[in-house]
């Protein structure tokens, strides 16, 4: 027996000197911030691309005017409040690439430049910082830009390339509006379809618009990806679209004309990859689908009754005022607690 | 199997680590040289000592009791001489009263418990007596005397009787190796829970992530009719005793209730081991069965160990550190605790011995909250661990407690989740802290 103990081991052990002593839990996910937003600018690659295809350098110059600026803002102010730096995370990046999205390509420089800022500065740093916003930083961007250029902000240039099998000729460069705009025309349904462009041009992106809002193929691929990968709840996107679609047709609108509502004006982005936003949206998933119920109405009621052919990104700003209201109705019954 | 798989409402899934271990049959720990046994193991009054220095004691004689009804009794691991009384650090304590029995080699057996050959042998008070006799405690790591779980109050029906086999935590594996190894002890001891309560429903209840000891015990139990085996998807926290009762039976523990208040009583499977032990062999509980595992260790084990042996004797025999220990911790990864010093002994509660090379340890950068809501998600109890744990670090304790934070079970989940390593258990049990401490006031 005696010769089994382990006195003879022990001296073998090192015996530590320092140990940490944390309390639990004592592992930790790999997930990261950084990753998840990491993994939003993956998703957004299809769309980015697909954009420089379409519109060249002009989407190139946006894009990167955007980003840009959105990170030396970020920066800018970090050190301005004697803050660590935070690019890293890459938050900023993501507000510049959704931003540029919201703009049509070739915009004036100072476009981007100042909505990047705005959306930055106003909207993220004076809040506090990533987490503290209330509203979306982007959506704030686009709709300061709104305000101050409303004609650079919806002059649309057509495409200068089309996604293969389009039948992008019908597009009539002198004559181009939205197709939105058509949308609200008071004409019957066969004769605003005879003037929009077809459902398929449409889905891959032949059409004008601003730069992320064109393919609804392309944001589709990015949105699957981020649902695959659980940074986002499919719930958003599909109760977002779902309603939009019901009220529009509560509204009065011809069921024949949904899909183009559906795959116009950055409805796909906007459900995609703005109302799913978590800083500025309920943090409980019952929330966040009363949320996406909230946007679909005001984004159907602006555009049958507004003033606004689009009206996605103003939805979601709303939305985003409401948040905290959301979230007090609809906190989880705790286990085990009867109130 | 095509059984079907219960599972709860909310939760996580946590990398396992249980490869380390979980094919490394039970090995028996060295004879410790000397054993350094706390006088309080347990939930409840601590012991009085009953032995005095340079008594002789024998293997499994008591050595610590105490009148109160909740406690439970201790016993000498070791046959020898009583060298020493003192105040000792122990795992999660510093400063208990140790009793230090240097061992003579002999191992020399007390007898004075009574053996049963048989459960039809025993009557429902006897195993009541046994298990206060044996001293025995929950085993998964609370170290509730497992007496006063079974002695509900008369008005509480008790139709369910489960025993824990979900080992939810990762890396351990001692209640999977017993489950395959002792097999018909831990059937015993279910039944004998069940006669003692006069219970005829008993469910052994395992994660899918053993289904081969869903297998063995399956086999065990179908001989007979009240005993059933359920499978558990694999998800932390299941083994947590609410959990493991909503998935099992759907019923929903109140808070701040205990499971008889739905009719539930939990045990886990090395409770039902001891048990086993305590009636067919007269044998108190002064070993079990620890897991010595993690990636600093150089042989990861299975050991059957006695109480009061020092973690570094048994960490030496699980091959010594492969590298340098960061952290050490007694039980799991979610909810074990980390030990300053490896020279604390092993209690009843240790399940197993934890080591993290000094890469693991290291503490995850924290960066803001973006409220991504994935805390939510996992909450087993479905609270808002975000919103308690900003409370918390603004010393705003009332807001705290209106959301519930007295509820949490401190799981760990939302911590592990946090993309952000934000420490949302570590300040969420902190608010619990001072939420109890205001209403003592």
């Amino acid at each position: 027996m005696k010769e089994n103990t382990v006195e003879t081991n022990e001296k073998d052990i090192i015996i530590p000197d320092m140990l940490i002593g944390s309390s639990s839990p004592h592992i930790r996910t790999n997930e990261s911030v950084n990753r998840i937003m990491l993994d939003v600018i993956i998703a957004l690659v299809p769309a980015i691309l697909g954009s420089i295809y379409l519109y060249r350098g002009a989407a190139v110059q946006t894009i990167l005017l955007s980003v840009v600026a959105a990170v030396i803002a970020e920066v800018a102010m970090q050190k301005l409040f004697k803050k660590p730096v935070t690019i890293k995370d890459l938050s900023a990046v993501v507000t510049g690439i959704l931003l540029a999205f919201n703009i049509p390509a070739g915009a004036p420089w100072y476009v981007p430049v100042f909505g990047s800022v705005f959306a930055i500065v106003v909207a993220k740093q004076l809040f506090g910082g990533l987490g503290q916003n209330f509203i979306n930083p982007a959506l704030a961007g686009r709709a300061a830009l709104m305000a101050s250029w409303p004609s650079a902000m919806t002059t649309f240039s057509q495409p200068v390339a089309f996604i293969a099998g389009a039948s992008g000729a019908s597009v009539d460069a002198a004559t181009y509006a939205t197709p939105l705009v058509k949308l609200g025309l008071e004409a019957p349904a066969a004769d605003i379809i005879s003037q929009l462009p077809s459902l398929k041009d449409m889905f891959l992106g032949n059409i004008g618009g601003t730069i992320g809002e064109t393919s609804a193929l392309l944001l589709l691929i990015g949105a699957a990806y981020l649902i695959y990968r659980g940074v986002i709840d499919w719930k958003v996107p599909v109760v977002y679209i779902l309603s939009t679609a019901v009220v529009l047709v509560v509204l009065g609108v011809n069921p024949s004309l949904l899909m183009y509502h559906i795959l116009s004006g950055g409805l796909i982005l906007g459900a995609c990859f703005m109302a799913t936003d978590y800083v500025s949206i309920p943090v409980n998933s019952k929330g966040r689908v009363i949320f996406a119920i909230g946007a679909g109405l005001l984004t159907a009621i602006i555009r049958v009754k507004g003033g606004y052919p689009e009206g996605v990104s103003y939805s979601i700003l709303l939305m985003n005022v409401l948040t905290p209201i959301i979230e007090k109705f609809t906190t989880p019954k705790v286990f085990g607690r009867v109130d | 199997m095509g059984q079907e798989k219960l599972t709860f409402k909310g939760g996580v899934n946590v990398p396992h680590y249980k490869s380390l271990t979980e094919n490394k049959a039970l090995e028996k720990a060295a004879e410790p040289a000397k054993v350094y046994i706390p006088l309080q193991q347990h939930i409840g009054a601590p012991c009085e000592a009953v032995v005095s220095v340079g008594d002789k004691v024998k293997m499994g004689q008591v050595i610590g009791k105490s009148d109160a009804f909740v406690s439970a009794r201790v016993h000498s691991s070791v046959s020898g001489e009583v060298k020493e009384i003192k105040k000792m650090d122990v795992p999660g304590s510093l400063g208990v009263n140790c009793v230090v029995i240097e061992s003579d080699g002999l191992n020399e057996v007390d007898d004075s418990m009574t053996v049963y050959s048989s459960l039809e042998d025993i009557k429902p008070e006897q195993i009541l007596e046994a298990i206060d006799l044996a001293g025995i405690t929950g085993l998964g790591g609370a170290s509730f005397p497992t007496k006063v779980k079974l002695s509900p109050p008369k008005d509480k029906v008790i139709d369910y009787i489960i025993l824990n086999g979900a080992e939810c935590e990762p890396y351990l594996t001692a209640d999977h190796r017993l489950m395959l190894e002792n097999t018909s002890d831990v059937v015993f001891g279910i039944r004998a829970i069940m006669k003692a309560l006069g219970v005829n429903r008993g469910v052994i209840a395992i994660e899918d992530n053993k289904m081969d000891a869903v297998e063995a015990i399956q086999a065990e139990a179908s001989k007979y009719d009240n005993v059933e085996v359920k499978v558990l998807k694999a998800k932390y926290p299941q083994g947590d005793e609410k959990r493991i009762i909503s998935a099992v039976t759907g019923r929903e523990v109140p808070s701040g209730a205990l499971p008889m208040e739905v009719g539930c009583v939990v045990n886990n499977i090395g409770t039902a081991k001891a048990i086993a032990d305590a009636i067919l062999r007269g044998k108190p509980l002064y070993e079990r069965v620890i897991t010595i595992t993690g990636h600093a260790i150089g042989e990861p084990k299975n050991l059957v160990a006695k109480v009061g042996t020092p973690f570094k004797e048994l960490i030496a025999q699980a091959g010594g550190f492969k590298s340098e220990p960061g952290k050490i911790v007694m039980g799991g990864p979610m909810m074990g605790l980390a030990q300053y010093s490896i020279e604390v002994p092993m209690v009843k509660g240790t399940s197993g011995i934890l080591t993290f090379t000094k890469e693991e340890a290291e503490k995850k950068e924290v960066s803001a909250c973006i409220k991504c809501g994935r805390c939510l998600t996992v909450c087993p109890v479905h609270l808002q661990p975000v919103y308690i744990s900003a409370c918390a670090i603004k010393n705003n304790f009332e807001l705290a407690e209106k959301y519930n934070a007295i509820d949490c079970v401190e799981c760990g989940a939302c911590s592990f989740i946090c993309p952000a390593g934000r420490p949302l258990t570590e300040s969420i049990r902190l608010a619990k802290r001072e939420i109890l401490a205001n209403k003592k006031k």
